[in-house]
């Protein structure tokens, strides 16, 4: 190992070291859970620091990692991703009287299992990242020791998850035997050189790997579990839960893509093809009927999973813009929408219905508009960056010839307009409940700038999408 | 040379400026938030007059503004206005002012504030689709201005605004989304052609698609633009939505957001594809010719005066539709002038409607007689826009009927004798609505109204007639002289069919030579 190797980690081993350190905070005498959040923050931030500073590109670790600027622009997604779930979390782990060190340092262990999983290079790499990310969000799907939803929550995902990591495992073993290795640049040759056992037996492992990763990014059919652990996992989970593993695993799949199996495997797109439809579909159309809002954004993260995948089957430098694009409008419109519901809790976790934005408007303006915006993001209204996003990936998508695919999508988008129009609907249309008695809404202060910040980035890339263009541009140019 | 720079710029934003001024207001400020919101319609307004002053109409598309916005894609904010759009962005500048000062008594308590920023919103969203250059942006407008208007719709409308605001937006963004499907086609077949992305709207007219491509690119297209205008049979929406909609609300509605579709039309189907056009006029007058008849029909025998005043525009824009596609310049032209016709007609009847309500609280036309006896100065007014609005000469839309009828009759004689039997239609029903509503003994409603409220309604208040007088004042100009309309108008007119035609016998000329197969390329 050299030293290069260990700086070029040194994102990671930050993250590592202020998870660990938070542990050994909460099992202090007298923890100060006041600080735990603070300190996971300037870990983040120290991460953050880190990887924006190396300027090193190319592989580590005997090739297992590689550093350039496409992993750059995931890790700092990650991390600003992560440090947004935690603030969201910071008043609602207060409320519920749940906050607690792992909380917060198994946050990081995610974030550090997402780096990973971007910058392997490895079969091997990917799956310690997917394994990193996945145990801790099991454990924090069933965070809520005494609410049985939550339990159930993380024992669904636990199980299915096993369930999925099993399948994921056996397409390595399966793509290993068939290529003679785990490194995706030495597979990727023995492909293009058609030097592998049998053309069978690699694609059998990719089918497998698919679902491994299908479960994570909830394609149908593998999105049984999103509702239930969404809607069970406490809500600054879900949060977390609906964006950064998401991420991940697109963008693992997007490197299987274009370097393992690029262009030597042209049937596999029809079968991405049908994935895209009938994710986008189903999660579209289960969407509408929801009338608890987690379930709902739930399945809505079915639908855009469908769309993002229209944009991993077409495989080129436009298509992977557009995805990364996508990724960043649709996480930041996903983390405030969670994050405001989780403002807008009862304690009796009966969940959050859509009733419980009637009146939204008049008891909250700012968090009424500030709703609204996310939803009309997430449906890809102009001139939100949400509209961008699916027009980037709409574009590639025509461009590659795939019309029938990009107008199911379209169609999609109608009908998810009328979901997401719900909850706008009872902010400014309805009449509040008077039942309740509740006059205002005050949003805890500390979680006020990064909500204000998701949505003004939720327009302003819209507006002004020059900067992200670019830097997504910068990143993508890395990896094609 | 133009007063000041950017005029355009300035005349889509001042509202946006205006909205964000408004949200520095404490909410029960009422009278301020009433003077930000009539003082920035009132600059709007202004900045689009010195943009009339200074148009010349020979030159095509001017005040021209561009600016890169999307690196690598090719994609620009780029504006300016030309004779097909000059006039409708007037309308909507026009219209907006009035709308708010409309608005004053019907709206108010806490979700004033929030009424008019939405018309502000609104108001930058519609003149930004007027005056917009490029694709891509007129796009990112014409889906942004329906957020506003639903939200006027579901928030400030009547007792049915929830199911009617949402079949508006579903509506409509079926056709748009279908749009931008095609536009984004467009934009590949650009960089096919001319080498690079660009959604220009300049460039890509001088593309060259063969006529599939047309065809699929027309109707998706026209879908958007038929569902907005709206042409039989996807005017559904439209009633609905102007019942339920708060008097503002109809007003833009039938003024303005109606118009887009026509302008869509004009401004897009035509030019980009005309063999598609060609081969769908037709089918388009057809629709157009049926809606006009159809929606007559159904006003005749609404019992609602708002719905009668509803139906009456899917009526009145087959007029405009029928002009657009029967192709010839004076048809066009009356075309175009119709659609600001009708738009200070109907949206004149909606403002004179919604002041009736307010004063009596009901539409139900039987509810009414003898307001002529009670009301007669307001009465006097509602006639004259009644009868602007039946077509009577030295009133406006006689001079847009006129040209229209006159000039569809070369290329559709069958559709031009029909529309006129419409005009007859229009007589009748809007005829008979003032014989219900304004003549006869006061009905029992109207004298238990009076009782109740322990005086008779009043005649229109000063805030009412300088709402009204404005709208008067230009019915009568536009129909005893419409020549500085016609003046604006009709160069761009001309160059859209010269081009057209120039197009299309392009396009027989190498069909007859045999150089192409029938549906091969064709140049241009």
């Amino acid at each position: 190992m050299h030293l290069a190797d260990i700086t070029s980690a040194l994102p990671e081993l930050a993250l590592v070291a202020t998870a660990l350190i938070l542990l050994v905070m909460e099992s202090a005498t007298r923890p100060h859970r006041d600080l735990l959040a603070p300190v996971a923050l300037a870990g983040l931030g120290l991460a953050l620091i880190a990887n924006l500073s190396s300027s090193s590109n190319g592989a580590f670790f005997s090739g297992m990692l590689q550093l350039n600027a496409f992993t750059r622009y995931l890790s700092t997604l990650f991390m600003v991703v992560t440090a947004a779930a935690i603030v969201v979390a910071i008043p609602y782990l207060k409320r519920t009287l749940e906050e607690r060190g792992e909380y917060y340092s198994l946050m990081l262990f995610a974030a550090v299992g997402m780096n990973f999983m971007v910058k392997a290079q490895d079969l091997t790499m990917l799956f310690l990242g997917l394994e990193l990310l996945s145990i801790p969000l099991y454990i924090l799907a069933g965070f809520y020791r005494n609410h049985s939803q939550s339990n159930e929550a993380g024992l669904k995902y636990l199980l299915l998850g096993a369930f999925s990591t099993g399948f994921f495992l056996f397409g390595i073993a399966l793509l290993y035997g068939s290529t003679g290795s785990t490194a995706y640049e030495l597979m990727a040759d023995s492909i293009r050189t058609g030097a592998d056992l049998s053309r069978m037996l690699t694609l059998a492992g990719f089918g497998l790997i698919l679902i491994g990763l299908g479960f994570k990014v909830a394609l149908v059919p593998f999105h049984m579990y999103a509702p239930d652990v969404y809607d069970g996992a406490p809500t600054a989970i879900t949060a977390f839960l609906s964006t950064g593993p998401k991420i991940a695993g697109f963008t693992a799949l997007l490197m299987l893509l274009t370097v393992v199996f690029s262009g030597s495997m042209a049937h596999l797109w029809k079968v991405l093809w049908v994935l895209s439809a009938v994710t986008m579909t189903v999660g579209n159309l289960s969407a509408l009927r929801q009338e608890n809002i987690k379930r709902m954004l739930a399945y809505s993260s079915v639908a855009h999973a469908g769309y993002l995948l229209m944009a991993i089957l077409v495989t080129n430098y436009d298509s992977a813009f557009g995805m990364l694009y996508y990724l960043v409008v649709y996480s930041i419109a996903t983390l405030a929408a969670f994050g405001m519901v989780s403002l807008l809790e009862h304690d009796d976790a009966e969940g959050v219905t859509m009733s419980r934005f009637d009146g939204l408007a008049g008891k909250s303006p700012v968090l009424g508009a500030m709703f609204a915006i996310s939803m009309l993001s997430l449906a890809g209204f102009p001139p939100t960056a949400g509209f961008l996003g699916k027009f980037f990936i709409f574009n590639a998508a025509l461009d590659a010839g795939y019309t029938l695919l990009v107008v199911i999508a379209v169609l999609n988008s109608l009908v998810s307009v009328y979901y997401y129009l719900r909850p706008i609907v009872g902010i400014y249309m309805r009449p509040a409940d008077t039942a309740t008695g509740e006059e205002r809404i005050t949003i805890p202060r500390v979680v006020v700038p990064v909500l204000v910040l998701l949505v003004i980035v939720a327009i302003g890339a819209g507006i002004y999408p020059a900067p992200l263009v670019r830097l997504s541009a910068v990143a993508i140019s890395a990896i094609l | 040379m133009p007063l000041l720079p950017n005029l355009i710029s300035l005349t889509i934003f001042t509202p946006l400026v205006g909205a964000a001024l408004l949200m520095l207001v404490k909410a029960d400020q009422q009278k301020r938030i009433r003077q930000v919101a009539l003082g920035t319609a009132l600059v709007t307004f202004l900045f689009s007059y010195l943009i009339f002053l200074g148009f010349r109409p020979a030159d095509g598309f001017q005040f021209v503004e561009q600016a890169a916005w999307i690196p690598g894609y090719g994609i620009s904010y780029h504006v300016g206005v030309d004779g097909i759009s000059l006039l409708l962005v007037m309308l909507t500048t026009f219209l907006v002012p009035i709308a708010i000062l409309s608005s004053y008594e019907a709206i108010s308590g806490a979700r004033l504030k929030g009424f008019m920023m939405v018309m502000l919103l609104l108001e930058t969203g519609i003149v930004g689709v007027f005056m917009a250059l490029d694709l891509f942006l007129f796009y990112i407008f014409w889906e942004a201005m329906l957020i506003p208007m639903y939200l006027l719709i579901g928030i400030w409308g009547g007792e049915g605004r929830l199911y009617a605001s949402i079949k508006f937006v579903l509506y409509t963004m079926l056709g748009s989304l279908l749009m931008l499907v095609a536009i984004i086609a467009l934009y590949n077949e650009g960089h096919a052609q001319l080498g690079h992305y660009t959604t220009s709207y300049i460039e890509l007219l001088g593309l060259s698609l063969s006529p599939a491509t047309q065809t699929w690119m027309f109707l998706a297209f026209g879908l958007s633009f038929a569902i907005k205008v709206p042409l039989f049979p996807f005017h559904t929406w439209l009633p609905d939505a102007h019942v339920e909609a708060p008097t503002a609300g109809s007003v833009i509605l039938a003024g303005v957001l109606l118009k887009m579709g026509g302008y869509g039309f004009l401004r897009f189907c035509l030019p980009l594809f005309p063999l598609a056009t060609r081969q769908f006029a037709p089918l388009l007058v057809t629709m157009a010719v049926i809606g006009i008849i159809y929606g007559a029909m159904l006003a005749l025998v609404q019992t609602d005066m708002k719905k009668l005043v509803a139906y009456s525009s899917v009526s009145h824009l087959g007029y405009v539709v029928l002009g657009i596609f029967a192709l010839t310049l004076t048809s066009v032209t009356g075309g175009l002038l119709q659609m600001v016709n009708h738009g200070l007609a109907t949206g004149g009847l909606f403002l004179l409607v919604g002041m009736l309500y307010e004063r009596t609280h009901t539409r139900e036309i039987s509810d009414y007689g003898g307001i002529a006896q009670l009301l007669p100065r307001f009465s006097t007014v509602f006639i004259i826009v009644v009868l602007a609005s039946v077509g009577l000469p030295g009133l406006n839309s006689f001079v847009g009927e006129f040209l229209i009828i006159i000039g569809s009759y070369p290329t559709q004689p069958v559709g031009a004798i029909i529309a006129a039997l419409g005009v007859v239609l229009s007589a009748v029903y809007l005829l008979w609505l003032v014989h219900r509503v304004f003549y006869g003994p006061p009905s029992e409603k109207l004298k238990r109204i009076a009782e109740e409220a322990g005086e008779m309604p009043r005649d229109l208040t000063r805030r009412e007639w300088a709402v009204m007088l404005p709208i008067l004042a230009l019915i009568i100009w536009i129909g005893v002289y419409p020549k500085p309309m016609l003046e604006r108008i009709e160069p761009a007119v001309q160059s859209v069919v010269t081009q057209y035609y120039s197009a299309i016998n392009t396009h027989l000329a190498s069909v007859e030579s045999g150089g192409m197969k029938p549906n091969g390329e064709t140049g241009q």
